[in-house]
């Protein structure tokens, strides 16, 4: 586009791409595409500019559906063609959609390096805690016990928590969603594509045909208000219907108090994502729902690090400030030579 | 430091084939480099071959630890390192009973006397001391106390008598240079070079590697000089050049001359680390070089690097390609450009890392799921590797493909001298990327050319938003497809664009004449021998012609002509006979195999043997 006319305004529907979303009906997969959608034209990114990266999984269908460049790859490896995507186009906003299964089982390791290289991506975490593409075998989230097709007995693999790998890896900008809490997604996803490096965001998603209400208690009216604690940088750490319950810390780990009683806010953990040690936001990433804390939502961890993809542009231009820009002839006229006639 | 003049009668040789070898700890592989170089500067051609263990440090003495590095030099062109050597520096025992049966009756023999003590003796399985007794009296068996030598040469200058021995391949180069009348000049400037900063360590390598020369000079026993005068190579000025090197900087070429920054996605892997170090030392050609994780993001990072619009490539061996054959479906699917370099190894597995073979054809061919064609190239020689390198880019952009290059072992370690080309000779890579596009029009990514070949569009261009994948696409849309005729299509569609690479490059030539009695049929390293061995019996009267290939998928036009003009086809390949296998069930032609899996090369001798065993 010329430069003098003015930047469209974009609308979500711009960013739907012309493809039948094929998605069940029901699956908590469309929730997410939909916030997305409604996301990016607040950034002002024009679409060209903005490329969705995959796996393989029904999460990674994801990119078909954007009218955005694109890539469904193959399993597990988003994270590794969208650092080369990155390194070389820094310009452009990159995201990496994948599933529990194509991003903590076979691309693990692509994950991890992703993260710990602090590559600008925006990583996406659809975690169903099952297998969905390939009809319902248990996954790396899958928790203890469960049984499915290929765990009938009841599965006895240790469970990953995708929150904690990220923090693990130290990762830049930690967060959490649901695919129910539109709101709270849209505004989660928005956070993570401003981040300047890795933004790993985990989104609670519903698979209804395979592994249906595996996060009810984190989604039901009911429930949601127990199970859950949004956090807010700077302030305690407050869940409940009436907000009367809080996270305290007894030594070295959480525990749930009343407030009142002589308990008040001031004794309470108060988040700081912007910590530069990980250590609270791993804290927070192991309170789990079975062994009775609210599960955290929001963003756990914020911080600013250097990043890979302008490192490694930095180099070449250190380089050529150095040495000059690269000339053949000399290279190839460097060390002993000779003639003949 | 000229050459002085000579006290001793020279003998004027055509060529000479010298084999330094020891422990890994000896400094070998230094030594043949420094040998090479400075025959390369006198004008000779040179062919070497470099033989060194998997393990970094074997235990120090044992046979397992044998370090070895063979220059074959000639005042007329060479294409090979040399069947046997006419001169052989043993630095201990070990490596005398492993290098002795290369060493031709006749031939000049060097010890370092020293380590020919019980243990050294005892590791390398001999009762006795070889050097004392008989058994070594068909050569000319020189036993110098090079340790002892080398710490006399060295005293003064504060070393510890540990790092005095390390001078001791010095000396042996000095003793070398002498025999064969070279100059200590390129020596002496790598010395400064290298460590200048440490100067009691320069001065003790310079003093060990004179005492070496005067050693020869002086001593009696040692009574004739040899000479090999320059060859008489095409004009232009050269340098010396390895393999690996070559590839990285035609790589580099590829990429300036395209227009393109180069990205490297590598894991390393014996024998292709080479070329991920040399372009990191040029980031300055606007090359970025990533290390992955494993061979698979390597290859995936190289996926999306490709989709970035950025000259992409990928470089691993065997195990390294296996790893990332589901990724190269990925690249044949997207129809994405990019080069992918196996430095092929010895295999099986793990196999054999530091030694050479041919034997991942069938994997480059056939190695992947589903009908997943894609072109391949071999290089013939070291200095080649510069110009399939460019080759290959030319190739993938064009026809919008991944492209495999085989290079081994062999060819990454070996060098030869290379006539540095003028930047006007190299070709250039016209690349197109289809511009905005505003008035909405539907943009059809998987539309395509008269080769075949669809649009290279790339992010961050306005209009032409679109999503690739591993999932068959619609014809012309791009858009996921499951229609059964469409896959089918497709499937041939992509096949046919790689065959149409063969109207795109030359027609196969042949040393030789057109038709005879024997083809000898070579692909990839195997190159020199085979060339020699044709060359010697064509000079015997044979009715034998070569053909050696370059572009292995597809073949070339005029290929199958070729084959059917003679009467026999002889494919001598390092594996067991996937060539053969190939040219069988195309053609329909039957071929006669000599193969090796030794993780040697070919020795001229044999493929000379065979063609006259065929000949009859
Ligand atoms: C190399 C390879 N192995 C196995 C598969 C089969 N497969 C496809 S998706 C998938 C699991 C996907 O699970 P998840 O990442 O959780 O995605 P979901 O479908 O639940 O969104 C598997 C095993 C494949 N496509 N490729
Ligand atoms: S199988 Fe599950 S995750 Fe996949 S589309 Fe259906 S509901 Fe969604
Ligand atoms: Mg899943």
């Amino acid at each position: 586009m010329s430069i003098d006319s003015p930047l469209p305004v974009l609308k979500p529907a711009d960013f739907a791409s012309d493809q039948d979303v094929r998605w069940c009906p029901g699956c908590g997969d469309y929730s997410i595409l939909a916030q997305m959608k409604k996301m990016l034209p607040t950034l002002g990114t024009p679409q060209e500019n903005i490329v969705f990266i995959s796996g393989i999984g029904c999460s990674s269908r994801f990119p078909y559906y954007m009218n955005t460049y694109g890539m469904h790859s193959i399993h597990g490896r988003a994270p590794a063609v969208a650092t080369g995507l990155k390194t070389c186009r820094p310009d452009l906003q990159v995201w990496v959609i994948t599933g529990d299964g194509d991003g903590l089982s076979i691309g693990g390791n692509h994950l991890m390096h992703a993260i710990r290289r602090n590559m600008d991506l925006n990583i996406v975490l659809f975690n169903n805690r099952i297998y969905g593409l390939t009809k319902g075998q248990y996954s790396p989230t899958s928790p203890l016990g469960k049984k499915t097709k290929s765990s009938p007995m009841g599965a006895i693999d240790n469970p990953l928590h995708p929150l904690s790998i990220a923090i693990g890896c130290e990762a830049t900008f930690v967060a959490r969603s649901i695919d129910t809490n539109i709101k709270h997604l849209g505004n989660i996803l928005k956070r993570g594509a401003e981040h300047q490096g890795t933004a790993f965001i985990e989104v609670y998603q519903n698979c209804n045909v395979f592994n249906d209400g595996a996060w009810e208690y984190a989604k039901s009216r009911d429930t949601k208000a127990e199970t859950t604690l949004e956090l807010e940088h700077g302030k305690p750490l407050i869940f409940g219907k009436d907000r009367q319950k809080g996270i305290r810390l007894n030594g070295l780990d959480p525990e749930v108090v009343e407030l009142g009683k002589g308990i008040t806010e001031d004794d309470l953990l108060f988040h700081d994502e912007r910590s530069p040690e990980p250590s609270l936001a791993y804290l927070l990433s192991r309170m789990r729902n079975e062994d009775g804390f609210p599960e955290p939502i929001g963003v756990f961890r914020s911080v600013d690090k250097p990043r890979y993809d302008e490192q490694t542009n930095d180099q070449i231009d250190q380089a050529t400030k150095e040495r000059g820009k690269g000339d053949l002839e000399t290279l190839f006229r460097s060390g002993e030579t000779w003639k003949v006639a | 430091m000229a050459t002085s003049t000579p006290s001793k009668p020279v003998t004027t040789l055509d060529e000479a084939t010298v084999r330094f070898c020891g422990d890994s700890g000896d400094g070998m592989q230094l030594a043949g480099t420094q040998f090479t170089n400075t025959s390369a500067l006198l004008g000779n051609d040179v062919a070497t071959f470099p033989d060194f263990p998997a393990e970094i440090r074997a235990p120090r003495g044992t046979k397992a630890g044998v370090s070895g590095f063979q220059i074959h030099f000639s005042s007329n062109e060479i294409f090979t390192p040399g069947d046997t050597v006419d001169a052989l520096v043993a630095m201990n025992p070990a490596a005398l009973a492993t290098n002795l049966s290369d060493l031709r009756a006749g031939g000049i023999l060097l010890v370092n006397k020293d380590a020919f003590e019980k243990k050294g003796l005892e590791q390398a399985g001999y009762a006795s001391d070889p050097t004392e007794g008989d058994g070594l009296e068909k050569y000319k068996l020189h036993s110098v106390e090079m340790t002892k030598l080398t710490r006399l040469a060295v005293e003064g200058f504060g070393l510890s008598v540990k790092e005095a021995d390390r001078c001791r391949n010095f000396f042996a180069m000095g003793l070398v240079f002498w025999l064969y009348d070279r100059s200590l000049d390129p020596t002496l400037r790598f010395i400064e070079q290298k460590f200048g900063k440490r100067p009691e360590v320069a001065k003790a390598n310079t003093s060990a590697l004179k005492a070496g020369y005067h050693y020869g000079e002086t001593v009696e026993a040692i009574n004739t000089q040899y000479h090999v005068g320059p060859a008489k190579l095409p004009s232009g000025t050269y340098r010396n050049i390895m393999g690996n090197t070559a590839l990285a900087w035609g790589l580099l070429a590829a990429a300036q001359r395209s227009g393109k920054r180069l990205f490297l996605g590598a894991y390393p892997i014996t024998p292709a680390s080479d070329v991920l170090h040399e372009l990191s030392k040029h980031k300055n050609f606007d090359v970025l070089t990533f290390q992955a994780e494993d061979e698979i993001a390597a290859v995936t990072a190289t996926i999306g690097a490709a989709f970035a619009g950025e000259m992409a490539v990928t470089a691993s061996s065997g195990p390294g390609i296996a790893l990332k054959g589901e990724a190269l479906g990925l690249a044949v699917m997207t129809e994405l450009p990019m080069v992918v370099i196996n430095v092929q190894r010895g295999g099986p597995s793990t196999g054999l890392p530091t030694k050479t073979e041919q034997s991942d054809l069938f994997q480059a061919m056939y190695g992947r799921n589903g009908e997943c064609p894609m072109p391949i190239l071999a290089a013939s020689s070291p200095g080649d590797c510069f110009d399939v390198a460019q080759e290959a880019w030319r190739i993938a952009v064009r026809f919008m493909t991944p492209v495999m290059i085989l290079s081994d072992g062999y060819l990454a370690n070996g060098s030869e001298p290379w006539r540095i080309p003028d930047l006007s000779e190299l070709p250039s890579v016209d690349v197109e990327h289809p511009g905005p596009s505003l008035n909405g029009d539907e943009f059809m990514p998987y539309d395509r050319d008269e080769r075949l070949a669809r649009p290279w569009a790339i992010p961050g261009t306005p209009g032409l938003m679109h999503r690739l994948g591993g999932l068959e696409k619609q014809d012309g849309t791009g858009n996921v497809c499951y229609d059964p005729d469409n896959h089918e299509q497709m499937c041939k569609t992509r096949a046919q664009k790689v065959a149409n690479v063969a109207d795109d490059v030359p027609l196969q030539e042949l040393d030789g004449p057109d038709s005879g009695d024997l083809l000898v049929l070579s692909w990839g390293g195997t190159y020199g021998a085979c060339a020699t061995a044709v060359h010697q019996t064509q000079g015997a009267g044979k009715k034998v012609s070569h053909c050696h290939l370059r572009y292995l998928n597809p073949f070339p036009k005029n290929f199958e002509k070729i084959l059917r003009s003679f009467d026999k086809v002889m494919i001598p390949e390092l594996n067991l006979g996937q060539l053969s296998v190939m040219v069988r069930s195309e053609f329909l032609i039957d071929t006669i195999g000599l193969t090796k899996v030794q993780g040697k090369p070919f020795s001229v001798a044999e493929i000379v043997d065979k063609i006259n065993e065929v000949l009859g």
